[in-house]
C-alpha cells in the first residue's frame, strides 16, 4: 500500500513536470504575447516601446531560461508578477481558489444528493413513467448547454422575484456565501447530477441483475436493504470515478458559469489571463489545476479500496 | 449697500442655500465595468475602460463644462488652473494654479507636477510609462516652464488654439512627479474628488470620497464602486434588477437601450454618438492598393446607409472623419457631405463608376479581384467586416474574412501585413488637431496605413493655428474631404452607444460628442 502510494506520488511529480513543460511552450507557440495586447488598449504599437515592455518582462531571454527561472522560483515558493496587474501571482491567484473551491464543492454536493438518489430510483422502477420522466431530466441536463441554463434562471430571478443572483462583492459570511452560490453551483451541478444519475442508473441496473442480489432477496432481506447495502455499494464505483473526474473538471472548467454568474473564480481569471499572455498567471493556474486533478485522481482510487474490500494495491 | 441691494442678496443667498440642499450627501455609486481595465494609468490607455474609473481620481488643468452638451473650445472652465493667459504671439499659454491643493498622498500640488506630466507624455523625458498614446496630441509644445510652485508656461511652436480642449480632456489628468509610473499603473494618485481604494483584476475597481478635496462640499457621494462583469447580458439583468445604478458609458447597445426601457420604463438612457468609427484600412503599399484607382473603387463599393441599417437599425451616423453634426462640432454639413465621391445618395451610380474603373483594370463578373479582408475577431469588427465583403462583390472583388486574434491584430497593422483591414477606432476629443496629428499625419503610430500627403500636413498646421473656428471648420471640411477622396482610411460609419441610469442618480451629465469627458463624477449625487 505504502509503496504504490509512493509510486503514485512519483508518477504525480512526472505528470506535473510534463504539464509544466506543456503549457510553457504551448504559451509561446500561440502567436502574439503581452506587449502587443497591452498595446491594444493603446490602439498602436510603438516598436521601441514594445522592446522595452519585452526586456523589461525577460521575454527576451531564451527558452530554457525563462523555463528554468520560473521552475527555480516555484521551488523557492516564488511564482513570479503578473503582467498584468504587476501584483505578486500569488497575491492573484490565492483569493480566486477558495471562491472556485465553494462553488465547486457546493455544485458536487448539489450533483451527488440529487443525481445517486435519483439514479437508483430509476434503476429500481425501470421503465415505468418515473424512471421515463427522471431518463427525460438526465438528457436535458446533459444536452443545455450551461450558459443558457444560467441566463435564463438569471432572466427567471429579475422577472419574478426582481433580484439577480449573481456575485457583486465578498460575502461577509458563510451564509452570505451560501445565499449567493447556491444558485449557480445548481445550475453547474445540474449537468454533473444528470451524468451521475445516467452512470449510476446503469450501473444499478447491471448490479441488480447479478446472482448475489438475487441472493440477498431470497434470504428475505428488504427492498431498501438489497438496494442500498447490497447493490448500491457495488454500483457505486464508477460513479466514484465520474465524481473524481468532474471535481477536476469543476476546479477549471466553470469558465461559463462564473462568467454569467460573474464569479471572480479560477477559471475566469484564467481564460482572462490567456487572452492576456500573461505567462506567469497561466503557467501557475494550469499547475494549480493540474495538482488539483492529479491528488483528486489518487484520492479516487485509494477510495476504492474502501468501497470495495476486494480491491488491494499489493506491492 | 442699499435695502434693494441686500434684499436681493438675501435672495440670492437663499436661492443658492436652497439649490444645495438640494443634494444628498452620501451613497456609493455602483458601476456596471464590461472588462478588465489594462491598468489604471489613464495616460497609458486610450479606453474607455480605463478613462471612466479612473478619472474621478484625479483633475486637470482646465476642464469641459459639464452643462455644455458639446464639449467645445468656448466651455472650458478652471480645474487646477486658477486662470489661463495666452501670450501676444498665441505662442505661450501660462496657467495661475490653485493653492493649496493636496495629493491624495498628502504631499502638495505644485506647477512641478504639471511640468513633469508634460515633460513625460510628450516625450521629452522618459517617464518609465510602458506606452504613450496620446503623444501626437501634444506636438506643439516645445517646452513647459515653471515660475514658483503656482505658475506653469506651456510654449508653443506655433498658435495653437485647440490646447485647451486637450487639456479639458479626460485623458489629460496631472500626475504627481513624485509617484513612479508603475505605482500610477495599479494604485494611482490624484488630487482627484476620490481616492482610489482597490483594484481586483477581472473583479471590481473602488473608489472612494476624497474628504480633503479641494472643492468645498464636493463630492456627494461617499464612493464609487465598478464591479467587472463581462458577460453584457448579465451586466444588463443585473441594472435591471437594481443592484447597480449606473452602466459603463456607451455599453447598451441602441436595440439593448429599448429592451431596457421596456422592462423599467422609468430608467434613464441616452444614445449618443461615442466618437468612434467603422473605418477601412487599405495597405497602399502592398499591390493592387498601390493603385490609386482600385482604393477608390474600394471607397466607391460602400452603401454606408446599409452600414447603418445593418448594424444599428439606422442608428449610426454618417460622416467623415470628423464627427457628423448635429453632436459633432467639426462634421461635414448634410449638404457639404453630398458632394463628397462616395457619399452621395445614389450608391449604384457610385458602383458603376467603380465597375467601369475594374473593368478598364481588366476584372469583371467572370474574372473577380481576389481580397483578404483581416480583422480583429470581436463582434462588432467581424459584423462590420461581412457587410464590407458583401459591398466589395458589386465591383467586382471577392472578399474573404480573416478574423484575428487582438494580440495579432495590432502587431500585423503595425508590420503592414495585410491588404484590406476593416477597423473600429475611437478618438477622445472632438477636434480636428487629435484626429489629424493622431491618425494622419505623417509617421504618426496611429496612422495604420501609413498615409503621407505634404501638402495635406500643411493643411493640418494650418487649420491648427487658425482662430477663427468658423474659417477652421470650412478648411477642416476640405482636408476631411481629400482624406476620404484618397482613400486615406475610408470611414464607414460613425457609432452610437447607450448608457442607462436609474433616476436616483442625479447631477450625471454627459457630452453629445465624446463619452471620454465627463467622469470627474464631484457634482454626482444619489437620491436614495
Amino acid at each position: 500500500m505504502l509503496s504504490y502510494i509512493i509510486r503514485r506520488l512519483l508518477l504525480m511529480v512526472v505528470t506535473l513536470f510534463d504539464v509544466s513543460i506543456t503549457i510553457f511552450l504551448l504559451l509561446r507557440i500561440v502567436p502574439g504575447n503581452i506587449a502587443d495586447i497591452l498595446f491594444d488598449s493603446a490602439g498602436l504599437i510603438d516598436p521601441a516601446e514594445k522592446q522595452k515592455i519585452i526586456a523589461d518582462l525577460g521575454l527576451d531571454k531564451s527558452l530554457p531560461v525563462q523555463y528554468a527561472q520560473w521552475i527555480l522560483g516555484l521551488f523557492r515558493g516564488d511564482l513570479g508578477f503578473s503582467y498584468v496587474s504587476e501584483k505578486p501571482v500569488i497575491d492573484e491567484i490565492l483569493p480566486r481558489i477558495p471562491i472556485t473551491a465553494r462553488l465547486a464543492g457546493l455544485a458536487l454536493l448539489f450533483a451527488i444528493a440529487m443525481g445517486v438518489p435519483l439514479g437508483v430510483i430509476s434503476a429500481v422502477r425501470q421503465n415505468t413513467g418515473l424512471d421515463y420522466a427522471l431518463r427525460v431530466l438526465s438528457l436535458s441536463g446533459l444536452s443545455m448547454p450551461s450558459f443558457w441554463l444560467g441566463l435564463l434562471i438569471l432572466m427567471a430571478f429579475v422577472h419574478y422575484f426582481g433580484t439577480i443572483p449573481i456575485y457583486d462583492r465578498a460575502p461577509a459570511n458563510f451564509w452570505a456565501w451560501l445565499q449567493m452560490l447556491v444558485i449557480p453551483a445548481a445550475a453547474v451541478g445540474f449537468r454533473s447530477a444528470a451524468l451521475i444519475m445516467r452512470l449510476t442508473r446503469s450501473s444499478m441496473l447491471e448490479v441488480l441483475r447479478q446472482d448475489y442480489v438475487r441472493t440477498a432477496r431470497s434470504k428475505g432481506l428488504s427492498d431498501g436493504s438489497v438496494t442500498y447495502n447490497h447493490a448500491l455499494r457495488n454500483a457505486v464505483l464508477p460513479v466514484i470515478t465520474v465524481i473524481g473526474v468532474e471535481t477536476a473538471f469543476l476546479m477549471g472548467g466553470l469558465i461559463v458559469t462564473e462568467t454569467v454568474f460573474n464569479i471572480p473564480g479560477v477559471a475566469r481569471f484564467l481564460v482572462e489571463a490567456i487572452r492576456w499572455r500573461d505567462y506567469p498567471m497561466v503557467q501557475n493556474l494550469v499547475m494549480f489545476i493540474a495538482l488539483v486533478v492529479v491528488v483528486v485522481n489518487l484520492i479516487v482510487d485509494l477510495a476504492y479500496m474502501f468501497v470495495d474490500p476486494r480491491i488491494r494495491y499489493s506491492e | 449697500m442699499g435695502f434693494v441691494a441686500r434684499l436681493l442678496m438675501a435672495c440670492l443667498l437663499t436661492l443658492c442655500a436652497g439649490t444645495a440642499h438640494a443634494q444628498k450627501q452620501g451613497g456609493v455609486l455602483r458601476v456596471t465595468h464590461r472588462d478588465n481595465p489594462p491598468s489604471a494609468s489613464i495616460h497609458e490607455e486610450a479606453t474607455i475602460s480605463t478613462d471612466m474609473p479612473f478619472m474621478a481620481v484625479f483633475n486637470n488643468l482646465v476642464v469641459f463644462d459639464s452643462d455644455s452638451k458639446q464639449n467645445r473650445l468656448d466651455r472650458i472652465l478652471p480645474d487646477l488652473a486658477t486662470s489661463w493667459k495666452l501670450s501676444d504671439d498665441d505662442k505661450t499659454l501660462t496657467f495661475q494654479l490653485r493653492d493649496g491643493v493636496k495629493w491624495h498622498d498628502g504631499k502638495p500640488f505644485t506647477s512641478a507636477d504639471v511640468k513633469c506630466t508634460w515633460d513625460v507624455v510628450s516625450g521629452k523625458v522618459d517617464g518609465k510609462m510602458r506606452k504613450n498614446p496620446h503623444k501626437t496630441w501634444w506636438f506643439n509644445v516645445k517646452e513647459i516652464t515653471v515660475n514658483g510652485p503656482l505658475e506653469v508656461a506651456f510654449h508653443l511652436t506655433d498658435p495653437q488654439p485647440s490646447l485647451l480642449v486637450m487639456l479639458a480632456g479626460g485623458f489629460a489628468p496631472v500626475y504627481p512627479c513624485h509617484v513612479p509610473a508603475a505605482q500610477m499603473r495599479t494604485h494611482p494618485i490624484g488630487t482627484g474628488p476620490f481616492k482610489f481604494v482597490e483594484f481586483k483584476q477581472n473583479e471590481s475597481i473602488r473608489l472612494e470620497r476624497n474628504p480633503q478635496y479641494w472643492k468645498p462640499g464636493r463630492p456627494y457621494l461617499d464612493g464609487i464602486e465598478y464591479s467587472i462583469i463581462a458577460n453584457r447580458s448579465t451586466a444588463i439583468l443585473a441594472l435591471v434588477a437594481g443592484k447597480f445604478d449606473l452602466t459603463l458609458t456607451g455599453e447598451v447597445t441602441p436595440e439593448l437601450v429599448k429592451d431596457v426601457k421596456a422592462q423599467v420604463p422609468q430608467m434613464e438612457c441616452l444614445v449618443q454618438p461615442s466618437n468612434t468609427q467603422g473605418n477601412l484600412l487599405v495597405n497602399r503599399e502592398r499591390p493592387p492598393f498601390d493603385n490609386p484607382l482600385i482604393r477608390r473603387v474600394l471607397s466607391l463599393s460602400i452603401d454606408r446607409k446599409a452600414f447603418s441599417d445593418i448594424l444599428s437599425r439606422g442608428v449610426y451616423n454618417i460622416g467623415g472623419a470628423m464627427l457628423a453634426p448635429p453632436e459633432g462640432l467639426w462634421g461635414w454639413s448634410p449638404e457639404f457631405m453630398a458632394t463628397v465621391p462616395g457619399y452621395g445618395a445614389d450608391v449604384e451610380k457610385s458602383r458603376e463608376e467603380g465597375r467601369r474603373i475594374m473593368r478598364e483594370l481588366g476584372y469583371g463578373p467572370d474574372k473577380m479581384m481576389p481580397l483578404k479582408v483581416s480583422t480583429r475577431n470581436i463582434a462588432d469588427y467581424r459584423d462590420a467586416s461581412v457587410i464590407l465583403i458583401d459591398h466589395l462583390k458589386t465591383v467586382y472583388i471577392q472578399g474573404e474574412l480573416e478574423p484575428l486574434d487582438s494580440s495579432v491584430w495590432y502587431a500585423r497593422l503595425a508590420r503592414k501585413d495585410y491588404a484590406v483591414g476593416m477597423n473600429v477606432q475611437g478618438t477622445g476629443i472632438d477636434d480636428p488637431d487629435v484626429q489629424f496629428f493622431e491618425n494622419y499625419l505623417c509617421g504618426s503610430e496611429r496612422n495604420y496605413t501609413s498615409y503621407c500627403n505634404a501638402d495635406l500636413e500643411k493643411l493640418y498646421h494650418q487649420q491648427s493655428m487658425m482662430k477663427d473656428q468658423d474659417a477652421r471648420r470650412k478648411l477642416v471640411w476640405e482636408i476631411d474631404r481629400k482624406l476620404q477622396e484618397d482613400g486615406a482610411r475610408p470611414v464607414v460609419y460613425q457609432s452610437q452607444g447607450g448608457t442607462c441610469w436609474w433616476p436616483q442618480v442625479k447631477g450625471l451629465k454627459l457630452a453629445v460628442n465624446s463619452i471620454y469627458n465627463h467622469w470627474r463624477f464631484e457634482d454626482v449625487w444619489l437620491d436614495r
